[in-house]
């Protein structure tokens, strides 16, 4: 046990972290029990405190009868005087409001500690008061907290005043009495206090719109002096501007555009934004609003009357602050015609050195962008970037610009080659590991499309020569490509590569080695599914031999593997669709869990037997399961109506006589034209004279109707069935198909003993031809040597049929057909070591 | 002897705080009393909702004195404050005949509780500057305090306006305590 914690402490202080990490809800809550202790122990309470906090706040649920007991046990710690103590008790109050019952039992001490003498305590407690407080006791704070917002004290004003106002969504009617004190407040000297004042003020009196603009009018003319409380009118004024359709708001606007010339910075930006953003604004109204900042921001969304102010910013372009000028820029390009771009370019050119790399990413974005609108111009661009990759910049200015290289290489078949070219200089000389791997995958893939792969492999081979590992590792694969599809560099490569198996680095000498193997013997042309299924196969197996690449479907490829993905996957299909229709059922039902008991699939009828009549509500086909001693029903079922939903639905089915149903698998649920299947599974009795007969199927199900559009169904649904037709249980189902090449010997080896014969009168039957195909039918056996073809003019006939009965034993028959004045007899003699069968093959022509 | 002596010292006159719990119906005058002891004033209240905790000071003993709010809504938190106690005061308006049954019965229930089973009781009939109260006496029949078996008790006239009686009480409480101890 020693050693386990010791090794658990000793993980600690590996991951070096969090102390809190192995607490557990059940422990700390065990530890809050000592709050109730007589005396405190300040620090103590303070830590259980700050676990309790932490759980809560990573989301563990503490039951409410464990809150509220840990809840109580914390107001015993309003005894100790301790600051941090009560701050942190303060704190779990506000925590657990919401946790634990009762909370309002310290309703009296916090309004104590709301108006002590302790400064430290009187905010906190206001909202930790506010936090307990619901209607009905706030009436009896009420006095306090009209006292708290003008307080003297800014932090505790604002408390009160951020408190009321989310106080203020339950309890508005109470708020609103407070209204004298919170304009009060709106005049603090305060910046803080101003705000939030404003805040509740405009909250208090937000239903009354004629209030609202008279309040953004007087506040307007006594200025503010907070900016946050500036930012808040400008919001507050151009919400009623534009809620304002006949737009008497000239004086507000008017406000607005005095706030573009506040000397705060932020109520210029929010002054410029709302203006910019106000839907009827003219761009004459604009042009004052003109500030590089914003403007960047609206040109996406606003590009045409940005339009306008071009020529504003083209001016801003020589703006002394380069931030300003970038921004400028960067929206001209996005704003800019085709035309302009190369001057532009020249202008960013020009001072680029002088801006910081987020300015330089963005630059880099915008061009990007630009690229990509005129693709024309990909010249001037690729060598800006290219002058840009070989200036200094930090790494994720130099990836914005391999990034931006790299889609439009990749955008741009003209471009390639100049950029690809860029980039080769460009990690002749690259500190960053990350970028030279992938400009060289790129390389890899891209290179052996370009007019002459062979100028890349010097760059490449440089890298191996002089980078750390995994830069060498990234050249040797795209060496190995290079080679792979430019059969005329592959000599060079592979020596290339040889040189490289040498190399210090395992990683890199792997593939190395790997690669040049692969490109000497070129004998990976193997399908890759194939493979993939070998390999599946093959690890099943247990692996004594090694595995044999040989067994592989080879791919008919000397093309591209893009070519035979389609062939393999349709060749797959038609096997599996050919493989058994027989196996595909058998694995669908072993499925099944109630089924995996019923021994190997016997055989299933051939054709699905439909047991509604087409074009019914619902549409269920049958097909049947033989088993040794069971027959399972599937039922293919299919909802033709599309405002109804089934659920639940399975196949009742009433057996005749000794058959039992055993177990149904219903089916879930049947919606509009999915098809979906239910099983039913009876057992099968000994007495061969019960084994067949007729199944009365009834399809129950819950009906739920549904909206046709939407789909979706009622909650309530009722019970319903549907009458299926019959589905009959032949002799022929318990009967397997075989051929029996040599029938004569199959019939002697079965002796006479194991024999049963009988003669009938065919009458409704009129030629033997008929005859022939319905005994065959009947029995559900296999024709042998041909004797399913009747020679024509002929009075007389001799049919050789075999099969397997379910126990697994043979089945012969021959059926002597002859033709006497009009009226077919047959004589019809089985074979078989199981008397069962025999018996049934009489049953079934009888 | 010697070592009683050191154990009477240490508890009462050591680090250790007496805990006493002020209770009693609401309007009776606890939250005026506990702040008469602290501070020697009187000073405004409002209904408690909860409880207000202070530290008390007298004759160099110290006193931790919980005031429980004595609204319907709040007595049955009461017992959450229960445990540790080593006294009661128990207040009742003794000019409030029409509930000094209520009172009774919450009394006759606290007592009944386990952790308070070794607390000393002092119940304090307060508002005795108001003509045509109840005397000590009658309130102490009222509350049934004779027919208290295994109790120490003891019923003080107390006015928390004019600051009468709460010495006596205070003295009694001291001796008392003293005397369990011993």
């Amino acid at each position: 046990m020693a050693f386990v914690m010791m090794r658990r402490d000793k993980k600690d202080e590996e991951d070096g972290g969090n102390p809190f990490k192995n607490i557990e809800k059940a422990t700390v809550v065990q530890e809050a029990r000592t709050f109730n202790d007589q005396h405190i122990n300040t620090r103590k309470c303070c830590m259980i405190l700050t676990k309790l906090l932490y759980l809560i706040n990573q989301g563990e649920i503490l039951a409410t009868v464990e809150a509220t007991e840990t809840f109580f046990a914390m107001t015993k710690l309003f005894q100790s005087k301790d600051v941090t103590l009560r701050r942190m008790v303060y704190l779990t109050i506000k925590e657990m409001s919401k946790l634990a019952e009762d909370v309002i039992i310290v309703t009296s001490s916090l309004t104590k500690d709301m108006n002590s003498k302790e400064d430290l305590f009187r905010a906190s407690a206001v909202r930790a008061l506010c936090m307990i407080t619901d209607g009905s006791m706030l009436q009896g704070i009420e006095r306090y907290l009209k006292q708290a917002i003008v307080d003297r004290d800014r932090s505790v004003a604002s408390a009160a005043l951020v408190s009321s106002l989310h106080l203020s969504r339950e309890n508005f009617e109470i708020v609103k009495r407070w209204v004298n004190e919170v304009q009060q407040a709106t005049s603090s000297d305060d910046h803080m206090v101003q705000y939030h004042a404003l805040g509740l003020l405009y909250q208090i009196k937000k239903n009354d719109k004629l209030a609202i603009t008279k309040l953004v009018s007087k506040q307007a003319r006594h200025s503010l002096r907070s900016p946050f409380a500036h930012c808040l009118m400008i919001r507050i004024a151009s919400k009623i501007i534009e809620d304002d359709e006949d737009s008497k708001g000239s004086s507000l606007y008017d406000y607005l555009e005095s706030c573009l010339r506040h000397k705060s910075e932020m109520v210029v930006y929010e002054a410029a934004r709302a203006i910019v953003n106000l839907k009827s604004v003219q761009s004459k109204d604009l042009s004052p609003a003109v500030s590089g900042i914003v403007i960047e921001q609206v040109a996406i969304t606003h590009p045409l009357s940005v339009t306008t102010c071009n020529l504003d910013l083209e001016n801003l372009v020589t703006d002394s602050n380069r931030n300003i000028a970038t921004l400028a820029i960067t929206t001209l390009l996005k704003t800019g015609s085709e035309a302009s771009i190369e001057r532009l370019m020249k202008q960013i050119t020009s001072f680029m050195s002088e801006i910081s790399d987020e300015f330089k990413t963005v630059v880099v974005d915008a061009i990007k962008a630009l690229c990509l609108k005129f693709p024309r111009k990909h010249l001037t661009m690729m060598n800006f970037l290219s002058a840009m990759l070989r200036d200094e910049g930090g790494y994720q200015y130099k990836k914005a610009i391999v990034n931006t290289i790299i889609s439009i290489i990749e955008e741009n078949k003209d471009a390639a080659e100049s950029g690809l070219g860029h980039l080769c200089e460009f990690i002749e000389d690259c500190e960053h590991t990350s970028i030279a791997v992938r400009v060289l995958h790129l390389l890899g893939k891209e290179g052996p499309k370009t007019l002459s792969p062979s100028k890349y492999i010097r760059y490449i081979y440089n890298r191996v020569i002089l980078e750390n590992s995994p830069v060498r590792a990234a050249s040797i694969c795209a060496l190995a490509k290079l080679g792979a599809q430019v059969p005329s560099l592959k000599e060079s490569i592979v020596t290339l590569l040889s040189r490289c198996m040498t190399d210090s680095d395992d990683e890199v000498r792997d593939r190395a080695t790997f690669c040049v193997k692969i490109l000497q013997e070129n004998s990976l042309n193997v399908s890759v599914f194939g493979l993939e299924r070998a390999l599946m196969h093959y690890v099943k197996t247990d692996m004594v031999e090694p595995f044999n690449l040989k067994s592989v479907p080879v791919a008919n490829t000397r093309t591209e593997s893009k070519a035979d993905v389609p062939n393999v996957t349709t060749i797959q299909k038609s096997a599996t669709a050919t493989a058994s229709k027989q196996d595909l059922l058998a694995e669908q039902l072993a499925r099944i869990p109630q089924f995996a008991s019923l021994g190997p699939l016997f055989k299933s009828s051939d054709k699905p037997i439909e047991v509604t009549e087409s074009e019914t509500e619902y549409v269920v086909r049958c097909v049947k399961h033989i088993f040794q001693k069971h027959i399972v029903f599937q039922f293919d079922c299919t909802n033709t109506l599309e405002d109804q939903l089934l659920e639940n639905a399975y196949v009742e089915i009433e057996p005749s006589d000794e058959f039992e149903v055993e177990s149904t698998v219903p089916v879930a649920t049947l919606a509009f034209n999915v098809p979906g299947t239910t099983y039913t599974c009876v057992s099968v009795p000994e007495d061969m004279d019960l084994m067949t007969g007729s199944f009365v199927n009834t399809l129950k199900f819950v009906v739920k109707d549904c909206d046709v559009n939407t789909g979706e169904a009622d909650e309530e649904g009722y019970e319903d069935e549907y009458v299926l037709e019959d589905v009959e249980v032949y002799p022929a189902d318990y009967m397997q198909r075989v051929l029996k090449s040599n029938f004569a010997a199959s019939w002697e080896e079965l002796d006479s003993e194991h024999q049963s014969e009988e003669t009938y009168v065919l009458s409704s039957i009129s030629t033997i031809e008929d005859a022939v195909k319905e005994v065959t039918d009947l029995l559900g056996m296999q024709p042998c040597e041909r004797s399913d073809k009747v020679a024509r003019d002929k009075n007389s006939h001799t049919l050789l049929l075999a099969g397997v009965y379910v126990s697994g034993d043979d089945v012969l028959a021959r059926a002597r057909f002859a033709m006497a004045q009009g009226q077919i007899t047959m004589l019809l003699t089985a074979r078989s070591q199981n008397e069962t069968p025999l018996a049934l093959v009489h049953k079934a022509v009888g | 002897m010697g070592s009683f002596f050191s154990n009477l010292f240490s508890s009462l006159w050591g680090s250790k705080e007496i805990r006493i719990l002020i209770l009693g119906l609401d309007g009776a005058g606890k939250t005026t009393i506990l702040y008469r002891l602290q501070v020697g004033e009187i000073v405004t209240t409002i209904p408690t909702i909860g409880f207000n905790v202070e530290t008390v000071t007298y004759k160099n003993l110290k006193f931790q004195v919980w005031d429980l709010g004595g609204q319907t809504s709040i007595r049955p938190y009461w017992r959450c404050y229960y445990s540790n106690t080593d006294a009661i005061i128990y207040v009742v308006d003794s000019m409030d005949r029409e509930r000094i049954g209520v009172s009774k019965g919450e009394l006759v229930a606290m007592l009944e509780e386990e952790e308070l089973s070794k607390a000393t009781l002092l119940v304090f009939a307060n508002k005795q500057d108001i003509d045509g109260c109840m005397t000590a006496a009658e309130v102490s029949n009222a509350l049934g305090l004779p027919a208290l078996r295994d109790r120490q008790w003891q019923i003080f006239k107390t006015s928390a306006i004019k600051g009468e009686g709460l010495d006596d009480a205070m003295e009694w409480l001291i001796n008392a305590l003293k005397a369990k101890q011993n």
